[in-house]
């Protein structure tokens, strides 16, 4: 492991509460709906039921795509009773598809629940697929299943299938790999960020060309621009590279101790950074000033969803002087989310896993000022007279970096002016 | 295996959630996986239902599988009971659930709860989402009546003269296409035929509620693909007429009140009952541009075939394609069919209608939010007359589909999207002028998107034909004096002319032949 800049503060972590029961979260299927947008070559075929495809098309509202580079197989009775060989007919619908779209580069198949349940070896199908259309097309298989994954951890599957096709970096080229799906527009920016830091060698994993893939070896230094992506983190260092230990790069705290954990692999200090950064910081502290007036003082909840719980509440804490009544996430990687953990510290409500119901029972009986929630169970909350942030946003809306940062803060502000603003009665 | 970009309808088990979604004191119980949990924004979302969906998800996990999943049903069902006390509890599966084979309708039964329970079948892998809304209501009805229903020979007792004839309303849910409005608006229609609503279910009906089903004269099957099952069981058990017209469109509203006159008995002209603007809006002069317009019709089978008849007979269009996505009402739909000319289109492929809007080229479509996403793409108008829908379909504003304001209503949504009469003819007469240049979209259009406001991703699904044919300058300058809403038409309609007629360039004359040839 990397050196580790030394922290000045050295808080005590939170204790961590697991909770078992009833969740309600997104299958990691969910990931593809941005994991789609941004690699703009590749197709994404989930093989499950017709659930899976209502859900993609429901809980995203992405009936608004006209062009979806993602589908579903879907399995019917023939294939489940054996009457149908589950193989030939992938093989028939991946041609189909390929006739139809050749301008994909890179085709994931894409395990759901059913097809864990009746053990369809997807990774088999793949390799026995790419075989076949050898030099059109990469072909690889992740799970999305609910069984396994968790809304976010679907992104972190699918990086994962595709480490293995990462090209091999040679052994002395020390290169910053930058691992989570990020706007393009923030990837820009970050760019230009790390130039001004004197760092070129900068990789962003997943690219938005498939083809794009930056290689990886001993000189790789991993930085993660998400904090999901446990299973990607260890399929890469088996190949060589160093994860950075680091904070996630929300609020200006956050990109702040990001960059300047990614420069001291690249030797330069602190204060080196927070210097050549001043001019993107000064600029994040004046519209952040703006937006923290709405949120100063005020309580949130967060149930558990997206796993960015943890940084989330770390900024509105800290940047936003928000105060926490409960941070709940649906799974906690103690050693990826480290520095966020001593960052947050004791004294924090923090827990793993969800109880549907007695979670609800504590957002009622705490009346928090803001709940951050699935899609589902805001409007209920907004209901009962509670404001509420929807967290699929938070993954949608570009809310790393210096620039970013207001704009991450007007997201949980906006609710909360808004209940100022309107004089009308609730729901009834 | 069968390739998917978009469905029409939901697995099974979301049928069954829209069933106790849309009753009181009805809690479900689904074995099913964290992620099939989507399915409580589907009314919390996009209906903006300001309650969760009476419903709790076992959600077991892969280290789940083998072991536990069966005590979770346990487990799940007796929290569910204890913390909701429903007056029937319904216990279902999901896909994956079914896969796991636990029958939690058998481990309900035998878990000794406080609460009734019906268990329901789900065959998520052959039935879909009207399917198991259909046979969830079917099964809660038969579960709660089957012990009352009268013996052979039994005679259903008559009704007291003193009270007023009455039906129940069957077949209306949550996240069905204005269900909400068509009931205020059916019920204030029998109302002013003297005819009281006994109950109306599934929506807002609570099991006992449904309890009283018996105690009315007839049942109004309002939502056949929810209803038709129920309405069928009650008329052989209960000796309850069924009342099938389904009130939409002026024609089938006055039909409607003739049915229910003499499944009632009723001495009534249709005449006094109220009446709708559409008549006169049709007949009045801005819509004889109306006259012959080609639509396009696909929808679940009961919008569809409302949709035609008062295409047809009510508007004065011109019928080009029909089709619907319920396969269980695929034979009145190619009857229908048949009667217009046509081939139905019996499908729930999404690419497959896309197909043949792009063949047919109609100057309107309408159909669900997935005919709107075709239509925008080709730059068709289109109306949007049944789900799958969408959060701006469950408007905050009054706008039933049925009776006589659904008429109303009907009229005005589906002539709003086209350019009116008067209109067009100011378009032709101001052609040249600046305001009126091909980028100009018809006003009321603006949010629609129309001109250069498409929006970054639309990409044709299916590519566009390249043409095989050139355009002599002076055709093409003939062309550009053609108004810009049907210069589109009048391209292709050309070019199609001139390959049949063997044709590598198009001049004038060419254009001019085409048009004759095209007008018939």
């Amino acid at each position: 492991m990397s050196q580790v800049i030394a922290r000045a503060e050295t808080h005590s972590m939170p204790a961590v509460a697991t909770e078992r029961g009833e969740r309600a979260v997104f299958c990691g299927l969910t990931s593809i709906i941005w994991l789609h947008r941004r690699i703009q070559d590749a197709f994404f075929l989930v093989v499950g039921s017709r659930t899976c495809a209502h859900l993609l098309q429901s809980a995203a509202g992405v009936m608004i795509f006209a062009e979806p580079r993602f589908a579903t197989a879907i399995l019917g009775e023939r294939d489940l009773a054996g009457m149908a060989d589950c193989h030939e007919e992938l093989d028939r619908v991946v041609s189909e598809l390929l006739a139809r779209r050749p301008d994909i580069r890179r085709l994931f198949l894409v395990g759901s629940c059913p097809s864990e349940v009746i053990k369809l070896d997807l990774a088999n199908a793949a390799a026995r697929l790419q075989g076949l259309h050898e030099n059109r097309l990469r072909i690889s298989a992740f799970s999305g299943s609910g069984i396994e994954t968790t809304f976010t951890q679907g992104e972190d599957q699918c990086l994962a299938s595709m480490v293995p096709d990462l090209p091999a970096a040679p052994e002395a080229d020390q290169r910053l790999m930058v691992v989570g799906t990020l706007a393009d527009i923030v990837e820009e920016q970050f760019r230009r960020h790390f130039s001004l830091l004197g760092i070129d060698e900068v990789d962003f994993f997943p690219a938005s060309r498939a083809d794009d893939l930056p290689s990886v070896g001993p000189g790789t230094r991993i930085l993660l621009a998400q904090p999901y992506l446990s299973d990607t983190v260890s399929a890469l260092t088996k190949r060589g590279a160093k994860l950075i230990a680091a904070p996630y790069p929300l609020g200006v705290q956050g990109t702040l101790g990001w960059f300047q954990a990614a420069a001291a692999e690249w030797g330069s200090a602190p204060d080196a950074v927070r210097e050549a950064l001043a001019i993107p910081i000064a600029r994040a502290h004046k519209s952040l000033a703006k937006v923290k007036e709405s949120l100063q003082g005020r309580s949130i909840h967060f149930l558990p969803d997206s796993q960015l719980e943890i940084p989330l509440a770390r900024f509105l804490r800290d940047e936003c002087g928000m105060s926490l009544l409960e941070v709940a996430t649906p799974y906690l990687d103690q050693s990826l989310m480290a520095d966020e953990l001593r960052q947050l510290g004791e004294g924090v409500s923090l827990i793993e896993g969800s109880d549907l119901d007695s979670a609800l029972s504590r957002v009622r009986a705490n009346r928090p000022d803001l709940t951050v929630c699935g899609m589902g169970i805001a409007n209920p909350l907004e209901a009962e007279g509670l404001r509420t942030k929807w967290s699929i946003e938070l993954i949608f809306t570009p809310i790393q970096g210096f620039d970013q940062a207001a704009d991450l803060a007007g997201l949980f502000a906006r609710p909360l002016v808004r209940e100022r603003q309107l004089e009308v009665g609730s729901w009834s | 295996m069968e390739l998917t970009l978009w469905t029409y309808e939901g697995p099974p088990h979301v049928g069954a959630i829209r069933i106790a979604a849309s009753m009181r004191d009805v809690h479900l119980v689904l074995h099913a996986p964290q992620g099939d949990t989507y399915a409580d924004l589907l009314f919390t979302m996009i209906e903006r239902d300001g309650r969760r969906p009476p419903v709790t998800w076992t959600t077991f996990q892969a280290r789940d599988l083998g072991s536990s999943t069966a005590e979770m049903v346990i487990e799940t069902l007796r929290g569910a009971c204890e913390r909701y006390q429903p007056q029937v509890l319904l216990v279902a599966e999901s896909c994956t659930g079914e896969l796991i084979q636990d029958q939690p309708g058998a481990l309900a039964k035998g878990a000794g709860l406080s609460a009734p329970v019906i268990p329901i079948e789900m065959a998520a892998y052959t039935r879909k989402e009207n399917w198991g809304a259909s046979e969830t209501f079917y099964q809660l009805v038969r579960g709660l009546l089957a012990g009352r229903v009268p013996k052979p020979g039994e005679e259903v007792a008559a009704r007291s003269p003193e009270r007023p004839p009455s039906v129940n309303l069957i077949g209306p849910t949550k996240l069905g296409f204005r269900c909400r409005d068509d009931v205020i608006e059916i019920t204030r229609l029998l109302a002013s035929m003297g005819v009281d609503v006994n109950v109306v279910a599934p929506l807002d009906a609570s099991p006992r509620d449904l309890l009283r089903i018996p105690e009315a004269d007839a049942n109004v099957n309002l939502a056949p693909e929810v209803g038709d099952l129920t309405c069928d069981w009650l008329r052989r058990q209960f000796k309850q007429p069924t009342i099938s017209t389904v009130p939409m469109g002026w024609g089938a509203t006055q039909d409607f009140i003739a049915e229910v006159s003499d499944t009632l008995g009723l001495e009534i002209d249709p005449k006094s009952i109220g009446g709708s603007r559409l008549p006169w809006y049709s007949r009045s002069v801005d819509s004889t541009y109306l006259t012959g317009k080609r639509v396009f019709i696909f929808a679940d089978g009961t919008h569809a075939l409302a949709a035609a008849r008062m295409a047809r007979d009510e508007m004065g269009f011109e019928v080009v394609g029909l089709g619907t996505y319920s396969r269980e009402r695929a034979r009145d739909v190619r009857a229908l069919a048949d009667e217009y000319g046509l081939q139905a289109l019996i499908t729930d492929d999404y690419l497959a209608v896309e197909r043949a809007v792009a063949e047919l080229q109609p100057e309107l479509v309408l159909g669900t939010q997935m005919e709107r996403h075709i239509a925008k793409r080709l730059g068709i108008p289109c109306a949007v007359i049944s789900t799958p829908a969408h959060v701006q379909d469950y408007p905050a504003r009054y706008s039933p589909q049925m009776g006589f304001e659904g008429s109303n209503v009907i009229f005005d949504t589906w002539v709003h999207p086209l350019i009116m009469g008067l209109e067009e003819h100011l378009l032709t007469m101001f052609r040249d002028d600046f305001e009126f240049n091909d980028g100009a979209v018809p006003s009321h259009l603006g949010a629609e998107g129309g001109g250069s406001q498409q929006p970054e991703s639309v990409v044709p699904m299916i590519a566009p034909e390249p043409s095989a044919v050139a355009w002599a300058v002076s055709a093409e300058k003939e062309l550009r004096k053609i108004p810009f809403f049907v210069r589109g038409k009048a391209r292709r309609n050309t070019e199609h002319f001139a390959m049949e007629q063997g044709l590598t360039v198009i001049d004038v004359e060419t254009l001019y032949e085409a048009k004759a040839h095209f007008s018939r």
